[in-house]
């Protein structure tokens, strides 16, 4: 179980390099979104299914949704509907 | 008197000031602009090298290297203030006490006090369930409240923008229609209208939607026996909400989902709780027998005022979320 934790905490540290290293803000928003799967995963490791439960439906939920929302709006998406309506 | 001592006091000055006696016509040249920083352009280096005084040396030296060395100052500021903050946080980090360990501050009275008597003071077999919305209820109003009134703002803010845009712009919009329609032949739907035709997103939505809605009603009426409650709940409900927005249209979404119904539940939810939990909180603090029973702990129908409670946060939380999706994306709800 100690191993599996640390693997964990390491994935999160590497996570929350690429997110601020990344160039594409679409890959920053994904790499978020599984830094926060995985920080829920550590919150059931704690002990702590309510933040856990929390975790994965806000921050991997509906933050991911918004930063989505705030991409397309400043069109950094990629979608080719997006910039044929510009 | 009073004329002769204005009298004095001006000689002084001029004496001061190094000015002769003042003519009774005086003219006060303006004064010329200040130059601006880093625009005149610097003299020649060695010109008057022998004659320049240090100040001017100093200026002329400014005006050379001053942008160059803002630069590099600021860099190395930076760096500097990054790694002070850095090791004062990770000695900060250092110094906490050892996770989990029994002698730690946070383990006190109040914990032993919420572990011992949680239950059946409560009625919640989720402790934290009993925490959040029993003894520490008038937190999570506020959190409520502050939540309702931040979709509230972006409701008015966005709405108002909305609406004068539509009266100003509707011509061009049309226009824009048309011309898209002659360039490109059938027409595209404007960018804020969403595509309805794709496939994948409609039958993972037509898989997912049952389920996600179901899991955040599991975890809202759950709230006192496991872990959830009304806040994680009412955000699960409020990604089902935005990914049927997503597949099927806001237009689908709007036909039961308003702003009408948004303000409605939300406003009815906050005003059930700031009702029942100020009750509870009267007869608590007066000693006075409250008629809500708390029930069998573990029973769906326990708990006391923490199941309605839960179900208000996810009301308002679910709204509140999708609200913010449906405003920013749309500009309308």
């Amino acid at each position: 179980m100690l191993a599996v934790e640390w693997l964990l905490l390491l994935f999160l540290i590497v996570c929350a390099l690429a997110v601020s290293i990344s160039k594409n803000l679409l890959n920053s928003v994904i790499i978020f979104m599984s830094y926060s799967l995985v920080m829920a995963v550590i919150w059931v490791l704690l002990r702590s299914p309510d933040l856990a439960i929390t975790e994965a439906a806000v921050g991997a939920g509906v933050t991911s949704v918004l930063f989505f929302l705030a991409l397309r709006k400043i069109g950094q998406l990629g979608h080719k509907d997006d910039e044929d309506n510009k | 008197m009073n004329e002769e001592l204005r009298r004095i006091w001006k000689s002084f000055f001029d004496w001061v000031m190094g000015n002769g006696p003042r003519p009774e016509n005086e003219v006060i040249p303006p004064e010329p602009p200040p130059d601006l920083p880093f625009t005149r352009k610097p003299k020649d280096k060695y010109s008057r090298f022998h004659e320049a005084t240090l100040k001017e040396r100093y200026n002329q030296w400014l005006e050379i290297h001053g942008l160059h060395l803002f630069s590099v100052l600021y860099a190395g500021l930076s760096v500097l203030t990054c790694i002070v903050i850095v090791s004062l946080l990770l000695a900060t980090v250092a110094e906490l006490p050892p996770f989990g360990h029994e002698r730690n501050p946070a383990n006190n009275e109040v914990i032993r006090r919420y572990v011992e008597h949680g239950g059946h003071e409560t009625g919640a077999q989720n402790i934290v369930a009993g925490l959040i919305l029993d003894y520490r209820a008038f937190d999570t109003f506020g959190e409520s409240a502050v939540l309702f009134t931040a979709a509230v703002s972006v409701l008015m803010l966005l709405g108002a923008s909305r609406r004068n845009r539509a009266e100003s712009e509707l011509q061009p919009h049309t226009y824009e229609i048309g011309r898209n329609f002659l360039q490109r032949g059938p027409p595209s739907l404007g960018h804020h209208v969403f595509r309805r035709d794709d496939t994948i997103l409609h039958s993972v939505a037509n898989l997912s939607i049952p389920v996600i809605l179901m899991m955040g009603c599991v975890v809202v009426i759950n709230g006192h026996l496991s872990p959830g409650g009304g806040f994680s709940g009412g955000a699960i409900l409020s990604t089902a909400l935005i990914l049927a927005a997503n597949a099927y249209g806001f237009e689908r979404v709007h036909e039961f989902f308003n702003e009408r119904t948004f303000i409605i539940s939300s406003s009815t939810a906050l005003m059930i709780y700031a009702l029942s939990k100020g009750y509870s909180f009267f007869t608590g603090a007066n000693h006075i027998h409250s008629i809500i029973p708390k029930g069998t702990i573990g029973n769906i129908l326990s708990g006391g005022l923490i199941l309605p409670l839960n179900l208000c946060v996810g009301l308002i939380v679910a709204g509140t979320l999708y609200g913010f999706y449906a405003l920013f994306s749309e500009g309308d709800m």
